[in-house]
């Protein structure tokens, strides 16, 4: 009898038989944690493009190139979560108008030639510079990628500039649409109570800048470090602000959904504060308790506007706790609702595989990858705004 | 050989050391042979091959590329003009199962007790109590008692117990109106057939598992060596041409009705007719198209 228990979900209580094998794994809880890493990263480059706030030039190209990065890797954990990847453009090819995932193909592909649109404007100036300093190979690869547009006269800049500005306007709505979107899938599905809700999109969209500028936080203290130069203050103080206020209201509306569902403590709803003492109580544990320690540290460095290293390091380690404490909620979210039996009188415990296909190991693998193409892309086009390790010595156009 | 002798000769070999795979095999000749002797007209021997590694009822590979490439012709069905129905009498079932060992070789449904397109739940109101306590013959429990993952029965827990109320509730695809399925399939693998049968066209699904996801009733499983949705299609191969759905043909207490609600004497419209039915389910909005009469409070 050992099959059975090998590779089904222990479950306690009534659960439909099917259930035993929970269709969506950690593959598809990193799946809306890098989207929303995606759309945070973005928002903080907006904050320059669009709305002109200086503070954020320092870390604004960054940012882009993190948000591409990282979008790149967006729909590899479906892929590998796919019982027939082969088939992967099905929906692309042959859509399903009223399915919310056959989307997912077009809005993707739509945020990455933004995306990608985007980082080119920004970076020309760089581009034009590197076709002409650098030697070898890397002259013909720059050089390709100026696609001969070579003009950096303080006219096309300011072009460029525009053009980047009305990008990132179409990048706004196309960010908040996507991570929304994501947010959608889950909430759009009216059989499992732990996802059906109305709060669903709005919540997805404000964690996913939570752990987005968190990530932004940590990458930026540590590259640095690394660079042995010191975070922009001002830009570190913006990154607070953002994050203070998006955490604010993250935390109002989960609180708002919990509330709302244990209020009207529908038929199960024994069952639901059972899923949160049992299966996902650690879970929960974790996305709670790292969300307020931030909050408590953001707030009192919002009163008391601490300087220099202190700053630093106190930011590096509330961006770090929130990027733990929304991957926590995602956790909580995809697998949580699954845990919760749709029968509503039986709960199941979901245990990741070590390896496999479907395993924490393609997980970590995954994630690394954006970090590893981040890195790679930021040898490529130094994206740094300060004068030590800008390849022209000098500030660039944005 | 007797359909017991293979039986006795399993349980011989499983204890010299045979392959826990090769012994599931041996059982599975045994339900196959079963399940051709009670369903009368029955594909269930299909694929009973020695050398096959796995269950003798199960299709093989080459069997299913045939299937799915060379879908097999139905001569004189036009399914604008039928209307299948299904109707469960919840008061006949005696939970004996055949109805789920014989979907299980009618369908070449995945070999473990996890996967299931239809499905019996036990529901007990033990003495006193307001809530009943329901089990599947997926319990581990059920699973452990028979020792097998292919046969199915409800082990005797209760033997010691004061029972006020207990019943049997049949499970299967509801082939709802409004399929929540069908609406989340990116690809459009799954379908609402016109004679109200919700169809998967493996060619094109995918395996993303919205489907499961979106079904109300837990109907849905993935097929894991095909990765493709699984779900019961009221035996679509045999409605179309005139035979019932195997769990009704096995059915030895007429607890699983089916019929042409079209035509007005067929059983599934006198069902209705005659009982006040329910659906399970009804404010998801699915209008499922699978009536239960004699349906409790507790079953969902």
């Amino acid at each position: 009898m050992e099959r059975v228990f090998e590779h089904v979900a222990p479950y306690i209580g009534h659960v439909y038989p099917n259930e035993t094998e929970v269709p969506w794994t950690e593959l598809i809880v990193i799946y809306p944690y890098i989207t929303g890493l995606v759309a945070g990263a973005f928002v903080v480059s907006s904050l320059h493009h669009v709305f002109g706030l200086e503070q954020f030039k320092s870390v604004s190209r960054f940012a882009l190139l993190t948000a591409l990065c990282f979008m790149f890797f967006a729909p590899m954990p479906l892929l590998f979560h796919l019982g027939q990847p082969t088939r992967a453009f099905e929906p692309l090819i042959t859509p399903h108008f009223t399915s919310a995932m056959a989307m997912f193909g077009y809005v993707a592909s739509f945020y990455v030639c933004l995306l990608s649109l985007e980082v080119w404007f920004a970076f020309r100036e760089d581009l034009v510079h590197l076709s002409k300093t650098s030697k070898g190979f890397a002259k013909k690869v720059y050089t390709a990628l100026t696609l001969g547009s070579d003009d950096v006269s303080p006219k096309a800049l300011a072009l460029d500039h525009k053009i980047a500005r009305i990008l990132a306007m179409i990048g706004i709505p196309g960010a908040m649409g996507l991570h929304g979107y994501v947010g959608f899938v889950f909430g759009s599905l009216k059989t499992r109570e732990w996802w059906s809700s109305d709060l669903m999109p709005p919540i997805f969209l404000l964690s996913a800048i939570v752990s987005g500028v968190g990530l932004l936080v940590v990458l930026y203290v540590i590259t640095c470090k690394y660079r042995k130069v010191i975070p922009d203050h001002e830009a570190m103080v913006g990154l607070k602000q953002v994050l203070w206020a998006s955490l604010i209201i993250v935390l109002v509306f989960e609180g708002l959904e919990l509330l709302e569902m244990v209020y009207k403590a529908r038929e199960g709803i024994e069952t639901v504060m059972e899923l949160i003492k049992g299966p996902i109580w650690a879970g929960m544990s974790i996305q709670w308790g790292l969300s307020f320690f931030s909050l408590i540290v953001l707030s009192s460095m919002m009163i008391k506007n601490p300087q220099g290293k202190k700053f630093v390091n106190w930011m590096f380690v509330c961006g770090l706790s929130l990027m733990v404490a929304v991957l926590a909620m995602r956790w909580n979210v995809v697998i949580g609702g699954q845990e919760l039996s749709k029968t509503m009188k039986g709960l199941l415990t979901y245990y990741p595989q070590l390896l496999g296909r479907e395993s924490l190991l393609t997980v970590l693998l995954l994630f690394t990858g954006p970090f590893v193409t981040l890195y790679l892309a930021t040898q490529f086009l130094p994206p740094w705004e300060d004068a030590k390790s800008h390849p022209h010595g000098k500030a660039a156009a944005h | 050989m007797t359909i017991q002798e293979q039986i006795e000769n399993t349980a011989d070999t499983d204890e010299t050391g045979i392959s826990r795979r090769g012994f599931l095999g041996l059982l599975g000749a045994g339900v196959a042979a079963t399940a051709a002797v009670v369903s009368a007209n029955s594909d269930a021997s299909v694929g009973h091959h020695k050398s096959d590694k796995k269950l003798a009822f199960q299709q093989n590979e080459a069997q299913y590329e045939e299937a799915l490439n060379n879908p097999p012709k139905i001569p004189n069905y036009n399914w604008n003009e039928h209307k299948w129905s299904y109707g469960v009498d919840v008061s006949r079932c005696i939970g004996c199962l055949r109805c789920m060992e014989a979907c299980k070789a009618e369908n070449s449904v995945q070999e473990d007790a996890n996967h299931h397109r239809t499905w019996v739940e036990r529901y007990v109101y033990l003495e006193g109590s307001a809530e009943a306590v329901i089990d599947t013959p997926a319990d581990p429990k059920n699973v452990e008692n028979v020792g097998s993952e292919v046969h199915f029965r409800f082990d005797n827990r209760y033997k010691d117990e004061k029972v006020d109320k207990a019943f049997f509730v049949p499970k299967l695809c509801n082939q709802c109106e409004e399929p929540s399925c069908v609406q989340v399939c990116p690809t459009g693998a799954t379908f609402k057939a016109p004679d109200g049968v919700v169809l998967i066209d493996t060619n094109y699904c995918f395996g993303c598992q919205y489907c499961v996801q979106a079904c109300p009733y837990g109907v849905r499983s993935l097929n894991e060596e095909r990765g493709t949705a699984e779900k019961c299609n009221w035996c679509y191969h045999r409605i179309t041409k005139g035979l019932n759905p195997a769990c009704v043909e096995v059915c030895p207490t007429g607890s699983r009705v089916f019929g042409d609600l079209n035509d007005k004497n067929s059983p599934i419209s006198l069902f209705i007719k005659n009982n006040q039915v329910t659906v399970l389910k009804s404010e998801m909005g699915n209008k499922p198209n699978l009536y239960y009469a004699g349906a409790d409070k507790e079953v969902s």
